[in-house]
């Protein structure tokens, strides 16, 4: 489904800010694989994610989506492929717009946009629907703007609008981290909910070990730019936290990452 | 005082035709998130282009519709500077209202103004506006029908209801989304560049419309007929959301309330005329005032700012 060749990427370059974020990454996801990505802070997470949705051009090294060479397209044509929720729960939705609004813009994402009414009564209906299967009481809300919403909604919200058109693969960043642990385990729930039942190929990226153990059938760690550990099947589903620290630890050859610097 | 109850018919007209300018203004400064400068030379190429043509016989709506088209030009290039150049977008307006100086001189034949003969009764007859239709039909010799705030209105309400329409399409919708949240649009697969450039376009084709209309009110375009458009467009934006955000949450309600914004813009500047101010002071008074409203907001957050944080701190 995903096919990344040794990509390169490399911000500032030929500057005294240069940073070298990804540096050589290979990764390769079946179809219905839900694979989920540790590493501590700076170690290219959210890069590998941006540099598969397109936010901007690799330096090398090539991106397909099942089938599809991605690599030269721009964010806005990858999208057709890719349902995307970010850390900040601002970033996924049009805060001026109303609900139903935005899930009538993610219906529509990667197909042309024309002369055509950008709602139907149907689609209200089906929004309502899923609005109520959140249990967010947000199917009364319609056209309540989203600027109104909580960090939760708004994230719960940014995950239907992902899965609406289903996509070919999820990318999640983070997108828990900014809750409350009430609200981000129930986010979590959603998430499962809403891969399960599309069977959605997808990457989870979190900074806690337990939410990377416990959910997906696949795990990988990230550390300066490369994957350093990758388990799947039975081994990732037996493992510990304190296996997956001595893990880390062999793969990237320090042995002072603690826990908390991990978590940080 | 009489006479500026005298001069508020005329000074209506001329609010609604500069509403309509606001309007396009209100597309770029709150849909788009861009203060867009090029305003302030489209208007006058809109002008010009009107009174160049229809002084050479070309049909009056054909003209307006040049003028439309000429200012979505300019919006182009603005738009193309801006993302296909990345010019950050307020440089861009600048450059392209710098350029347009020179452009709507040359439209103009290298003169500072041009008239339309008014003085021929035919040419004026077949004007769908005129400062002369105001004193017309006070003393009657003119329908009311015929009224620049009757026709000005009607042609208003027009096209707010097209944008209505445009601005509720897949189409618009993705338009407001790039405003609203550009990441997010991105991510929805729509290509910003395309939407940003699109509504810069339509702004400045609004503009510049509305440019045509004022020159044909005047009778004449002249090269400084745009200076300070920007303004005067926000100040529109502004009274009219002051006023009526409230109660206008409808987007066509919210455009009409442009519209007056700039209808009482314009009365009031009438109101301080007529009170004996030295009409060179006008620009100075309507950056003062926008420059006060657009800072009201932010000093209301600072204001609230402080209780909130300090019974966050009782409630920690
Ligand atoms: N757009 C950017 N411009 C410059 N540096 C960046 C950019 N994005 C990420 N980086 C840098 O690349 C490194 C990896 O960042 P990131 O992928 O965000 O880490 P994380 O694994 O915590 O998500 C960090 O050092 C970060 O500062
Ligand atoms: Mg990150």
């Amino acid at each position: 489904m995903l096919e990344v060749k040794n990509i390169f990427k490399t911000f500032n370059a030929h500057t005294v800010n240069e940073k070298c974020a990804l540096q050589g990454v290979d990764l390769q996801l079946n179809e219905g694989d839900f694979v989920t990505v540790i590493g501590g802070n700076g170690a290219g997470k959210s890069t590998l994610l941006n540099a598969v949705a397109g936010v901007w051009p690799v330096d090398d090294g090539s991106i397909t989506i099942d089938g599809v060479d991605v690599t030269h397209l721009p964010e806005y044509k990858r999208a057709k492929f890719i349902g995307r929720v970010f850390q900040d729960p601002m970033m996924g939705t049009a805060p001026t717009m109303q609900i139903e609004e935005n899930l009538a813009l993610a219906a529509r994402r990667g197909q042309a946009r024309g002369l055509g009414w950008h709602i139907s009564k149907e689609e209200r209906e089906q929004y309502r629907q899923l609005l109520k299967d959140l249990d967010l009481g947000l199917e009364d809300r319609l056209t309540s703007k989203v600027g109104l919403l909580s960090g939760g909604q708004r994230q719960a919200l940014t995950l239907l609008m992902a899965s609406l058109k289903k996509p070919k693969l999820l990318l999640l960043d983070e997108h828990t981290a900014a809750l409350d642990p009430k609200t981000a385990a129930k986010v979590l729930e959603i998430s499962d909910r809403i891969v399960l039942e599309n069977n959605l190929t997808t990457m989870m990226v979190t900074h806690n070990m337990k939410d990377a153990i416990a959910h997906g059938n696949r795990l990988i760690m990230m550390h300066e730019g490369r994957i350093v550990v990758d388990v799947s099947g039975e081994r990732k589903k037996n493992l510990t936290v304190p296996e997956l620290l001595e893990l880390f630890n062999r793969a990237s050859g320090t042995d002072v990452v603690s826990d908390k610097m991990l978590l940080a | 005082m009489l006479d500026f109850i005298g001069a508020i018919p005329g000074a209506a007209s001329q609010g609604l035709i500069w509403g309509i300018m606001a309007i396009g203004v209100y597309i770029t400064y709150r849909i788009l998130d861009i203060a867009d400068l090029t305003v302030d030379g489209s208007f006058c190429t809109g002008g010009a282009v009107f009174v160049v043509l229809y002084a050479s016989g070309t049909n009056i709506w054909l003209a307006m519709l040049a003028a439309f088209v000429v200012g979505m030009v300019a919006g182009l290039v603005t738009g193309l500077l801006h993302t296909g150049c990345g010019i950050p977008a307020i440089l861009s307006g600048i450059l392209t209202q710098l350029g347009l100086w020179s452009v709507n001189l040359a439209i103009m034949g290298m003169k500072a103004n041009v008239s339309i003969n008014v003085i021929d009764k035919e040419v004026l007859n077949k004007l769908l506006v005129s400062l002369r239709f105001v004193q017309d039909v006070a003393k009657g010799d003119r329908p009311f029908t015929q009224h620049p705030i009757f026709v000005v209105g009607i042609f208003t309400l027009v096209l707010i209801g097209l944008l209505y329409w445009f601005f509720g399409t897949e189409l618009g919708a993705s338009l407001r989304a790039t405003g609203s949240n550009a990441r997010m649009a991105s991510a929805q697969g729509i290509n910003i560049n395309f939407t940003k450039v699109l509504a810069l376009m339509i702004s400045n084709g609004m503009v510049a419309l509305s440019g045509s209309l004022l020159a044909q009110y005047q009778s004449f375009a002249d090269i400084n007929m745009g200076r300070g458009a920007i303004v005067i467009g926000l100040a529109a934006v502004i009274i009219g959301d002051v006023l009526f955000g409230k109660l206008f949450r409808n987007f066509a309600l919210s455009l009409l309330a442009v519209s007056i914004g700039a209808i009482l813009y314009y009365i009031v500047i009438q109101a301080v005329l007529a009170m004996g101010l030295n009409s060179n002071y006008l620009k100075l008074l309507s950056a003062a005032v926008v420059a006060i409203f657009l800072s009201v907001p932010y000093w209301k957050s600072k204001v609230h700012a402080k209780p909130a944080r300090k019974e966050a701190a009782k409630n920690a």
